[in-house]
């Protein structure tokens, strides 16, 4: 089928490709947005951390016989404990201090965690088995069961956490730490235990993802770093001010991204990086910055 | 000043002593990286350290240094001090382009757009025919230095990076101690103020962000020529972060304390050759305890341990940053985003 001399098939293939791309981005910058509103630390190992979860969910199925769909629980918590003591050993001694040190931090806890992983599995990666093999078509395309799956639960958890945040008691605890930690302490609430967990939920968000992204990608110890990097230019380009801007930038752009793919496949590497420069110039806050640019 | 004064001279002599020494105690090579490193993260220190800006993205313009002036070497023999010239003047371009982007952000945004743009062109680079792709650029020629002088012999070739390095900087400390320099520090300590005073901020990160740029090209276009080689190690996202790593060890915002680091991380990198990944764990764990215990990195416990024993009064240089209380780190950042 083709309109326009455009093969309908293919490009719909390819944007299908980009949303479920986008899925991973959403929640990713998502958590990381989460992590810096309330920490101030920008979260360098968000991508190890995500790759963590992938290699967890491989291990519970290789080691102990524990299927996906018990995995796609376990490996969020699992993470959920890691970034606990992530926050309770490190992150916790340098809140006073320059958020800069946050970074580096996390960027030497990312060389770590990673040169762990690449020394016991290697470079190359370990395949998963697809838990919902076949598909369906529908009409104009096939629909892959996996890749739907994906797209909608990122789109539940996504919208999940927005509405946590947003619309419950516990999420303006967070949102008004955010603004004024001080105040919200003076009200009798736990700022500290909710620094903890806001944490290890972020963790969690991106150990979900690694869970979710390993029966797509093959399970390696470098398939966060890349990520990351793509992340960071997301958050550019969205802003870290709102979780709603994070998840709108994530799916455009991965979006873009399948379309880019289809178009001129060179620049699918780059897109995300030409964007980010495009909009510094247009709009240097980001599309849902808040903050002075 | 007497007591500074003196760790001061004894420091020189130091510094001379290793200079002459270090190629014929250890091997020349070994000394000559740990001048391209020095070098490197002296020039990332020149935005971190006075200006408060920390670049994540300082990888590009040290392996695309080492490209160009591999590549005019090997492919267009080009005498090497012309390609490190070239080097020198693609990283300051380069430098030029990121600068205008980036400098639109601060804090860690800044490290984050200044990463994304490294990333860019390390994929440009990875498509890109000339650089080797995967394999990278073998077998550069070190060729004759002004057409004369043959720099095959490791002990001329050292003599002259060292003097490139020397030079290097020199320039860095004759920026930051003057007015431009201080121009720098008022930006990174109250950049409103600054503007108040009727300076474009934006313009000085520039300028400052192109010398950066420019430096490290030259950084690694010495590197391409005294290893022979250029490839992926030099672009990777992973070496941004050895200067930023160097600095902290040795102490951000001092003079001294990039070359320190810069030693120390080279030494480091030889002993643990042998142990593969591990270079990277102890790499991210240094990273973590520096953070955790020792912000001021070495030269800066050095010399506030020679302050307080010598009773003297704290350094008033302004270049001294690492004399104040906590100031190691820009406080620009922790003020744009409260």
């Amino acid at each position: 089928m083709e309109i326009l001399g455009i093969p309908i098939q293919a490009l719909a293939g390819q944007l299908l490709l980009g949303i479920v791309n986008g899925s991973f981005y959403a929640m990713l910058s998502l958590g990381l947005a989460i992590i810096f509103g309330l920490l101030h630390i920008a979260n360098f190992v968000h991508g190890a951390q995500y790759m963590v979860g992938a290699f967890v969910t491989w291990m519970l199925l290789q080691y102990l016989g524990i299927s996906y769909w018990w995995a796609l629980l376990l490996a969020p918590a699992v993470m959920f404990c890691l970034g606990v003591a992530i926050e309770y050993v490190f992150l916790r001694r340098i809140y006073e201090l320059d958020h800069f040190y946050g970074l580096l931090m996390t960027f030497g806890l990312l060389l770590m965690i990673e040169s762990i992983f690449r020394y016991y599995f290697g470079s190359t990666g370990l395949p998963y088995e697809n838990p919902l093999p076949g598909g369906i078509n529908v009409g104009f395309m096939f629909l892959p069961y996996y890749r739907a799956w994906v797209v909608g639960v990122s789109l539940v958890v996504c919208f999940g956490t927005w509405f946590m945040i947003e619309r419950t008691k516990l999420g303006s605890y967070l949102r008004a730490s955010t603004e004024n930690p001080e105040m919200v302490l003076a009200f009798g609430i736990n700022v500290p235990l909710l620094l903890t967990l806001t944490y290890g939920f972020g963790v969690a968000l991106a150990g979900f993802a690694g869970a979710m992204a390993a029966p797509i990608t093959n399970v390696s110890p470098t398939m966060g770093t890349h990520l990351i990097i793509i992340i960071f230019a997301v958050v550019v380009i969205g802003g870290l001010g709102s979780i709603m801007g994070s998840i709108v930038t994530g799916f455009a752009l991965g979006i873009l991204e399948g379309l880019t793919k289809f178009f001129f496949a060179p620049a699918s590497t780059t897109l995300v990086f030409v964007v980010m420069v495009l909009i510094l110039f247009i709009r240097p806050a980001g599309l849902f910055g808040k903050e002075r640019p | 000043m007497p007591v500074s004064r003196n760790f001061q001279i004894v420091g020189w002599i130091l510094v001379a002593i290793a200079a002459v020494a270090a190629p014929l105690v250890f091997h020349p090579l070994f000394a000559m990286q740990i001048l391209c490193f020095a070098l490197f993260a002296a020039a990332f220190n020149l935005l971190a350290g006075y200006l408060g800006l920390i670049s994540f993205g300082h990888a590009a313009f040290f392996g695309v240094g080492a490209y160009i002036s591999g590549y005019a070497v090997k492919s267009m023999n080009i005498s090497p001090e012309i390609a490190i010239v070239m080097g020198t003047a693609v990283g300051a371009a380069m430098g030029l382009a990121f600068g205008i982007i980036a400098v639109r952000r601060q804090g860690v945004y800044f490290a984050m757009i200044t990463m994304a743009l490294a990333q860019l062109v390390y994929f440009i680079c990875h498509q890109a025919p000339f650089t080797g792709g995967e394999d990278g650029m073998a077998g550069i020629p070190r060729g004759n230095l002004f057409g004369i002088i043959p720099l095959a012999n490791n002990y001329v070739m050292y003599t002259f990076v060292l003097c490139v390095t020397g030079l290097g900087l020199a320039l860095i400390y004759r920026v930051v101690n003057s007015p431009f320099g201080m121009l720098m520090m008022a930006v990174r300590d109250n950049d409103r103020r600054a503007t108040s005073l009727g300076y474009e901020i934006d313009r000085v990160k520039l300028q400052a962000f192109v010398l950066s740029a420019a430096l490290t090209g030259l950084a690694g276009a010495m590197k391409a020529i005294v290893f022979q080689f250029a490839s992926q190690t030099d672009i990777v996202w992973a070496t941004s972060g050895t200067p930023v790593l160097a600095s902290l060890i040795g102490g951000i915002g001092t003079l001294a304390g990039p070359v320190i680091g810069a030693a120390v991380m080279v030494a480091l990198e030889n002993l643990l050759s042998g142990f593969g990944e591990w270079v990277f764990f102890v790499q991210g764990a240094i990273f973590v305890f520096v953070v955790m215990f020792f912000r001021k990195g070495i030269y800066g416990e050095l010399k506030g341990w020679a302050e307080r024993n010598g009773g003297s009064r704290p350094a008033s240089r302004p270049a001294d940053v690492s004399s104040g209380p906590v100031a190691t780190m820009p406080q620009a950042i922790s003020k744009s985003a409260s």
